[in-house]
């Protein structure tokens, strides 16, 4: 043993039962904080299944809104309203979302690049209203009317940050000789990006796309000034009415996209002010059905990425 | 420089073999680095050359600026001329998709893509336009069997090219690049990511497929250079930083009688 060994020997004895005693307050510390940080998220899912689950019934999603005052009805025009408008929105942001993020990924340095990020991350810091008085002036005012349209234009905007911000993080995440072994082959950089590099970061694509998805389909400050709401929105009498009419496919399209529609979280949002204890009890059915959508999005990612990384990787 | 000039002439008068690349004052900037300064060699067709030089001294430059993968890096710009059969690579109107499709590239780590072992080979073709299933069957088939690889996978065309092992997926990379029936086939380190057994069987491909085609390599490890290489290109920085070629002869004579002391010290394991 060197001249020190005995000084740090005696030194370390000494200090154990301090350091074990340290490290059983602090390992104490961060369970009793994770405890603390899952309190909310388990007491808002039990709380919203708790209240919600009793006005959930098959009523609840076939059935229209009945007029205010009377009992019974469901929010039938709520679903369909929120699946169509976020499908559109997912449409109008995605194409654009995916193009901006090949850019800024391909040319990080470039003005367009540094202008395309920097608005980005303002983007997404604009609050959603905001957004919705911005679809407001620059649809609904110039038509003179609300519609979906105009929601699902205000949705897309919300949802471009998130699209982009994703899909560059995973198209940086993709290994450069990947792209370059293509380019290596002759194929042109569209080509590469298509068909290597989009394969490449598939998974981080879907999960950003669904992200946005998700915190879309639960807004609803963007759809006050643009979609407005409509308890009497349904697609099957839209359909049936412009077939009975001897309308085009387009015609009926335009029919659903071009009127004011109704959404989950517009529902929960107005059911929740009124004074029908019904409706009250309705609006947190709304909520647990939003939850569920939401949460079954995000799960229905995780399984599609899970079955994908095995074929992948073997 | 008068070393080089007096083996350049030597190699064109002693080898029967067509020079398949020619290099000629070559000189590569990053910006205003150079990279390289005046390159001239002649490389043998069906012949295997090997690059050989210490970190940063440009063989992997040298080596991009064959197939004009340099093009792709901000800021790159060359001087000087590289014909590839007498055709200047980096001449007006030459089609730099025709220059990548008749020179491969085989890279460092092997870089499968996300795809089927078939569409990893079938990519190449499929470029150029070969879509008739027979056709890219029968071209799927011969370069895998050329990259030594048929056997192992033809089974399991279907699986994922990322699913085999690393020293298969290189060859699967090689069987990529031969698909596209390249006449000149650029390795840049190989089997550095590779075990040992895998290394020695990309060096037994590397020596089958000398037979039919030209290939450079580019390699850290001089041993590896001596097994298989016909022809060996020494490089080295100058006190500029830059990339030069400071000898260039045949393998056993870089490797036995070295003209220039800084190769003998390199390849006696002096330094680098």
């Amino acid at each position: 043993m060197s001249e020190f060994g005995l000084l740090i020997e005696v030194g370390m004895h000494r200090r154990k039962a301090r350091r074990k005693a340290t490290n059983a307050l602090m390992l104490g510390l961060t369970v009793l904080l994770t405890v603390l940080a899952l309190i909310p998220l388990f007491w808002i899912i039990g709380y919203v299944i708790l209240r919600g689950g009793k006005a959930i019934n098959l009523d609840f999603f076939i059935k229209m809104p009945t007029p205010m005052g009377v009992s019974g009805g469901g929010v039938l025009s709520a679903i369909e309203g929120t699946l169509v408008i976020t499908l559109l929105a997912t449409l109008f942001a995605v194409p654009p979302g995916l193009l901006a993020a090949f850019y800024s990924s391909r040319y990080p340095n470039s003005i367009l690049g540094t202008i395309l990020r920097f608005s980005t991350d303002v983007l997404s810091g604009v609050p959603s209203i905001v957004i919705g008085l911005f679809g407001y002036a620059l649809i609904v005012k110039p038509q003179g009317h609300y519609s979906a349209l105009a929601g699902s234009i205000a949705l897309a905007i919300l949802m471009l940050p998130t699209i982009i911000r994703t899909t560059e993080e995973m198209l940086r995440l993709v290994p450069s000789n990947l792209r370059e072994g293509s380019l290596a082959l002759g194929a042109p950089e569209w080509k590469t990006s298509l068909n290597v590099l989009l394969p490449a970061a598939m998974d981080g694509v879907i999960t950003g796309i669904l992200l946005a998805i998700a915190r879309a389909a639960g807004e609803t400050a963007p759809l006050l000034f643009t979609a407005l709401g409509n308890e009497r929105f349904e697609i099957g009498s839209i359909v049936s009415s412009g077939v009975a009419n001897h309308q085009g496919f387009l015609a009926i399209l335009d029919r659903i996209f071009d009127q004011p529609i109704d959404s989950l979280p517009l529902t929960l949002w107005k059911y929740a002010q009124q004074p029908y204890p019904e409706r009250v009890e309705q609006s947190w059915a709304v909520a647990l059905v939003l939850m569920v959508l939401v949460l079954a999005t995000n799960i229905l990612a995780r399984v599609w990425i899970e079955i994908r990384k095995k074929k992948v990787r073997g | 420089m008068i070393n080089i000039q007096f083996f350049e002439k030597s190699l064109q008068e002693n080898s029967k073999t067509q020079s398949m690349i020619s290099v000629q004052k070559l000189n590569v900037f990053y910006g205003k680095f150079r990279a390289l300064t005046d390159i001239n060699m002649e490389i043998q067709e069906k012949k295997i050359t090997a690059i050989i030089g210490p970190s940063g001294c440009g063989k992997s430059t040298l080596l991009r600026s064959f197939n004009r993968m340099n093009d792709l890096t901000p800021n790159a710009r060359i001087e000087g001329r590289i014909y590839l059969q007498g055709e200047d690579i980096y001449g007006n109107g030459i089609d730099v998709v025709d220059i990548r499709r008749r020179i491969g590239m085989v890279f460092q780590r092997p870089n499968p893509f996300p795809k089927s072992i078939y569409d990893n080979v079938a990519y190449g073709p499929r470029l150029y336009g070969v879509t008739r299933r027979e056709d890219l069957d029968a071209i799927v088939e011969k370069s895998l069997v050329q990259a030594a690889l048929w056997d192992e996978v033809k089974d399991k065309l279907g699986q994922s090219g990322m699913s085999i092992s690393g020293g298969q997926q290189q060859r699967l990379c090689i069987a990529r690049a031969l698909a596209v029936q390249p006449e000149v086939i650029l390795m840049d380190e190989p089997a550095s990511a590779l075990d040992p057994i895998s290394t020695l069987r990309i060096e037994e491909l590397m020596h089958d497929l000398a037979k039919d085609y030209t290939i450079i390599i580019v390699t850290h490890n001089m041993q590896q250079a001596a097994r298989v290489s016909d022809f060996t290109a020494m490089m080295m920085i100058d006190e500029a930083r830059s990339g030069q070629l400071i000898e260039y002869n045949q393998t056993n004579t870089i490797f036995t009688r070295p003209q220039d002391k800084r190769t003998e010290d390199y390849v006696t394991g002096r330094f680098g």
